[in-house]
């Protein structure tokens, strides 16, 4: 499976373009077909290894989750991404593709506050269990009286 | 014979029962008022302190004392980051703080002095103080490096208390990042000083005080 290959078959089955971002495939995807495009890169374009996710906050347009998987035999590499909308935060969780989407989408969780539907676990994983807010929000003020060390 | 029934046992409080600091000294760091020993002992000692030419005795015991407090300082042993590294090479025999008495002991029911080496979080903060509240009085904190001092280039993280003062009473600042064995051992001197002239025999040193 090359490169080309899978942009056709991406193009085909998401009908969208993919984009050339360095030696990745970016992908754009609408939310609802977030776990659905998880199961094909899986399964069809053998993605087994499923190296990191993440989000950011466009502030008004809402939160981007992102994700990077590959095909290490093949060398084919697919940044999947898919914004949320404005003041939306549920997002498909993709850990029943890959066990390896757990911690890092709690982190999600943590930071940015993107509840992932369908997730085993769903409960913070660095910060304090009774923190309030997520940091990395842009609205999140640092200096906010809350925890009683501040 | 009258049969009671069992009294209800009140579980003790755990930190996570209060909202926040103030709320948990309140409980929890408040000093007995009904600890008949040391109530008796200070009562003796400011009787002597009081009496015509007692300050004397009081004085000199005091300086016998601090001479003991000042010449074994134990260090508990409680490194947090990067300055840790620093505290450990003092504690090596290159400098080898030793020489001055200290010793560092791995409980805090033992030791005198905490060094606080390195960032506290705010997720750490709870654990520094439960270490530190069970430290025996006298007890004596020195913040070492930037990050204790003040958070350091930490400071406008959202997870990093801003000074290890917020938390608990600090004696001894040492500047730096980290600070080099030699300014820790520095301010570990500064520190001796300090201890020998902490004041009146028996007297337990409240947050009041150092405030």
């Amino acid at each position: 499976m090359t490169s080309a290959d899978a942009s056709a078959r991406i193009r085909e089955r998401f009908g969208v373009e993919p984009t050339a971002e360095g030696g990745a495939l970016g992908v754009a995807l609408p939310r609802e077909r977030w776990l659905a495009f998880g199961r094909f890169a899986s399964d069809e374009l053998g993605c087994r290894y499923f190296n990191w996710l993440s989000a950011i906050d466009w502030k008004e347009q809402g939160l981007e989750v992102l994700c990077r998987v590959e095909n290490l035999d093949a060398g084919l590499v697919v940044t999947a991404r898919t914004k949320l909308g404005a003041r939306e935060t549920r997002c498909a969780s993709l850990v029943p593709v890959w066990r390896g989407a757990d911690w890092m989408e709690r982190e999600c969780y943590d930071m940015f506050g993107v509840v992932f539907e369908g997730h085993p676990d769903p409960r913070r994983i660095l910060l304090a269990e009774d923190w309030e807010g997520h940091p990395l929000r842009k609205d999140y003020a640092v200096d906010t009286p809350l925890a009683p060390y501040r | 014979m009258e049969v009671r029934p069992p009294v209800p046992q009140v579980p003790p409080a755990v930190w996570s029962e209060f909202k926040d600091l103030q709320e948990w000294e309140k409980h929890h760091q408040e000093r007995g008022t009904d600890d008949k020993t040391s109530n008796t002992l200070a009562a003796i000692a400011d009787a002597i302190h009081h009496m015509p030419g007692g300050w004397i005795v009081t004085t000199s015991t005091d300086k016998i004392f601090n001479w003991a407090r000042q010449s074994s300082i134990w260090p508990v042993t409680f490194g947090l980051a990067c300055c840790a590294i620093e505290m450990m090479a003092t504690f090596a025999s290159r400098f080898d703080v030793e020489r001055f008495g200290m010793v560092p002991w791995a409980s805090p029911r033992h030791s005198d002095l905490m060094i606080v080496s390195g960032t506290v979080t705010i997720k750490m903060a709870p654990m520094l103080k439960r270490i530190y509240d069970q430290m025996p009085d006298p007890k004596w904190v020195v913040s070492m490096g930037s990050c204790a001092n003040s958070g350091g280039p930490f400071r406008h993280g959202y997870h990093v208390v801003k000074g290890v003062d917020r938390v608990v009473p600090v004696d001894v600042y040492v500047p730096g990042c980290p600070p080099t064995p030699d300014s820790l051992m520095y301010g570990l001197l500064k520190l001796k000083e300090q201890v020998a002239e902490f004041q009146k025999t028996g007297q337990r040193s409240t947050t009041a005080d150092r405030e």
